[in-house]
């Protein structure tokens, strides 16, 4: 490890290490003797990170956050965030001499106008949703493998945190440049926040500057676009990779691993030049698909019109979900009451979409309440071996997808040929009782495919041949498993449901009682991990090829 | 559809499987047409020869309807119980009908889907012309409105406040309840385009001249034939579908290749 960039001891004299390591350590040094950053340096490069491909998830986000920056700085110095009628002049025809706002205008000219200017427009916005997409499987790949338990559950909050913050920074950004499309996303979400009671008027106005559209709303999503939002996500980005520093890298189970080592690469060298290396696999394949893939092609909407409305109006993919709710609610939940509208198909969409964000990020505690583990976790659960939770997963997933789906919900019909009602009542379905039917799915195969590892580890392989003993008997030999392919099946915590005690005054309170439920509810149905009892007990009297012999022998 | 583009399309682009002089023919029919018809005014003979030439047409295109049409349309095109009245539709209905395939219909849907052509345009002329000659309609457009000359960024913002609610504002089609839609029109022609305008086919609304003038109707397909002319300058346009087709691709052709390439780069050497 002792490289020209890891300087480990404080020389003595300056002069001692520039004999021997020439200029990169004398800069080294230079730099050390200063700011001992060596100490860092030395702490963070044999950091250890466990290989494994979802690893990399994270990784992709934050990449494509920086892609994100860089091309985002070059569309700030061409951007005009004003709402200020202008008569378009630029060099695509179907708009000239039409009025338009400022910030419509000045995203036309960096489009076609300006050099670079729409493969620029082209990586951020790609980029911004491979950010969002990545998140999203990023979050996934920490539920299903259970790696949100302590000491991580903060971090968990945090990435959720970031995950809504990154959907607002998308939509603040795709609202910029005052198109048709992003206007019609506008009102929607002037429509929600009306659709409050009491406050939503208010809310709107304060948000707009008086009666949408107004001319203030660009200037206001460009200040929370370019300055708030990207600091708040800058720092949290920080606190949640220093957090990753503190707690170590989890890890998949398997020979040699467990809650107190990680078994991996150290930082440097190997895995920092992956880790480099893999940033310019992520910002190529970004540039790739901007160079050929149009996004967001501004100049087919036109300028923004409250008058105009275009079939197949939707939000970018991250907000879908929220468009898909609006539209799978039933109608006719409007009333008058106490001379207000009240708009329950508002209202029951966003208090559903509410919940369902607090529940996501409040899993973390939620379960630890449950099991009442108070342990550290760093070996990930195979999600299988955690049937309840990777089943509570599906569910909210399918939920999800659901919604996501409803949101293009009119593409779905024309490109299938089916009638949009159809398709309305088939996905309302899917979000209501889809949950459900993933739930037992879900669970079941969780629980079938533990059988199947019990089966593995006690009687081994089944290898199709057929033996005849000399008694008779025809039996079929079992190749068992190697002691490293019999760790990572039998090694995992088994959870029981807890029982109902009394606490110090003899009763037993509400919350023992709703707890135990839960735990029951989580834990009831369970493959227990073989035992070494059981192992022994199993390869006793078992027909392994070296038993085989014992066997015909008596 | 591509049968339909390649037919109707023939006479603004000149390829197609029509014979080489069949422009030419064709420029000496419509002379010789608008020469009659002029004629026809000052002098009674000349008359008496174009009206023997429609009146041909005429029942040649009588004897198609009978054979193709009056099943669901009735004989003399009074119409049925499973088809309406043609009387007084005019040549541009059944222009924009049979000219884009959509009749005869080939079954009962919720609206009559494009097909390939069932006749040449010359039939299609002839059945124009006796629909046209049961009562006054609308007739099939001048070339000078449907040719592409107008005004495209007018075109443009009329068609954004008229159309793109149904058929998306970069002509990519849309859904209607129960299984109806309003069509793409990336391959739909001039003449058709402004024949829907003014008839109003399927579940179209018909647009007259007192709401979009034909000054305006010729704007509109100017404009839908630049887009038509002139791909995206992004790149591939995913159907112009909008934020679904570029979060599908993101998820499944992006995310898809990295996730490929991090099992790549973390796999372990043989």
């Amino acid at each position: 490890m002792s490289t020209a960039t890891t300087p480990e001891a404080p020389p003595t004299t300056s002069t001692a290490v520039e004999k021997k390591g020439g200029f990169t350590a004398a800069a080294a040094n230079y730099i050390d003797e200063r700011t001992s950053v060596s100490t860092m340096v030395k702490e963070l490069g044999r950091k250890i990170f466990p290989d494994h491909w979802s690893f990399l998830l994270g990784e992709v986000a934050l990449y494509s956050f920086v892609v994100i920056l860089i091309s985002g700085s070059f569309l700030t110095f061409f951007f005009q965030a004003a709402m200020t009628p202008v008569i378009y002049d630029g060099s695509y025809v179907p708009l000239k001499g039409i009025e338009m706002s400022t910030a419509m205008a000045s995203t036309l000219d960096i489009s076609f106008d300006i050099r670079g200017g729409l493969l620029m427009r082209q990586v951020h916005h790609w980029a911004a949703l491979l950010f969002v997409a990545s998140i999203g499987l990023h979050m996934m790949r920490i539920f299903f493998t259970g790696a949100f338990r302590k000491p991580r559950e903060l971090n968990w909050v945090i990435g959720f945190v970031l995950f809504i913050l990154a959907m607002a920074e998308g939509f603040t950004g795709y609202s910029l440049p005052d198109d048709l499309l992003s206007g019609n996303g506008l009102r929607i979400i002037d429509g929600m926040v009306k659709g409050i009671p009491i406050v939503g008027t208010w809310i709107s106005f304060l948000l707009f500057g008086g009666e949408f559209p107004g001319e203030v709303i660009v200037g206001r999503l460009y200040t929370l676009h370019i300055l708030l939002l990207p600091a708040i996500i800058v720092a949290l980005i920080a606190l949640h990779l220093l957090f990753l520093v503190v707690h170590k890298h989890t890890q998949y189970p398997g020979p040699g691993r467990t809650n107190m080592n990680a078994v991996g690469q150290p930082v440097l060298p190997v895995y920092a030049a992956k880790a480099g290396g893999f940033f310019f696999i992520v910002f190529g394949i970004i540039m790739l698909i901007a160079s050929f893939f149009t996004i967001n092609p501004i100049w087919n909407y036109g300028p923004y019109d409250p008058s105009p409305v275009s079939a197949g109006t939707q939000p970018d993919w991250y907000i879908g979900f929220a468009d898909g709710a609006l539209r799978l609610i039933p109608p006719g939940l409007e009333f008058v009451w106490l001379d207000r509208t009240w708009s329950f198909n508002i209202l029951i969409p966003l208090a559903a979409l509410g919940l369902f964000i607090v529940l996501a990020m409040i899993y973390p505690f939620i379960e630890a309440w449950v099991t009442g583990d108070k342990r550290e976790h760093h070996v990930l659960d195979r999600p299988r071996n955690v049937p309840t939770r990777t089943a509570i997963g599906a569910a909210g997933v399918t939920f999800y997808a659901g919604l996501w789906a409803a949101a293009s919900s009119d593409i779905i019909a024309t490109h299938f040929k089916l009638t949009m009602e159809g398709v309305i009542h088939s996905l309302q379905f899917v979000v209501i009782v889809g949950p459900f039917i993933a739930y037992f799915v879900t669970k079941r195969v969780c629980l079938a495919l533990q059988k199947k590892d019990r089966e593995l580890v006690l009687h081994g392989f089944e290898t199709g041949r057929i033996v005849k003993l000399p008694g008779g008997e025809f039996i079929e030999v079992h190749e068992p498993l190697t002691d490293y392919e019999r760790w990572r099946l039998v090694s995992y915590t088994d959870y029981e449901p807890l029982m109902i005690r009394p606490n110090s005054q003899g009763r037993i309170t509400v919350g023992q009682r709703l707890r135990a439920g839960f735990s029951r509810w989580f834990f009831e149905d369970r493959i227990s991990p073989v035992t070494k009892t059981e192992l022994e007990a199993a390869h006793g009297h078992h027909d392994t090829h070296h038993e085989l012999d014992e066997k015909s022998a008596h | 559809m591509r049968e339909n583009k390649k037919t109707a399309g023939a006479s603004r682009r000149k390829t197609g499987r029509r014979h080489p002089l069949a422009t030419v023919a064709l420029i000496a029919i419509g002379l010789g047409v608008t020469g009659g018809a002029y004629a026809a005014v000052n002098t009674s003979t000349a008359s008496a020869e174009t009206q023997i030439a429609a009146q041909s047409t005429i029942e040649e295109g009588e004897k198609l309807f009978q054979a193709n049409c009056a099943t669901c349309h009735g004989m003399g095109a009074a119409g049925t119980d499973s088809g309406p009245s043609l009387i007084g539709v005019g040549a541009a209905a059944v222009d924009f009908q049979v000219g884009t395939g959509r009749m005869p219909m080939q079954m009962n849907g919720p609206q009559a889907e494009e097909k390939p052509v069932q006749f040449t345009d010359e039939q299609v002329k002839a059945l124009a012309n006796y629909v046209a000659s049961l009562g006054p309609g609308p007739s099939i457009p001048e070339d000078h409105l449907t040719n592409g000359g107008g005004d495209a960024s007018n075109g443009a913002e009329l068609f954004r406040i008229n159309c793109a609610m149904c058929h998306n504002v970069a002509g990519a089609g849309g859904a209607l309840t129960e299984g109806k839609f309003a069509p793409a029109l990336d391959t739909v022609t001039g003449v058709h385009i402004y024949e829907a305008m003014v008839t109003g086919p399927q579940n179209m609304p018909v647009f007259n001249d007192l709401n979009i003038s034909p000054e305006d109707k010729r704007d509109i397909i100017t404009y839908l034939q630049y887009v038509q002319d002139n791909r995206s300058p992004g790149g591939f346009e995913l159907g112009s579908l909008g934020p679904v087709a570029e979060g599908l691709f993101i998820w499944i052709f992006g995310l898809g290749a990295i996730v490929a390439l991090t099992v790549w780069i973390t796999a372990k050497s043989n």
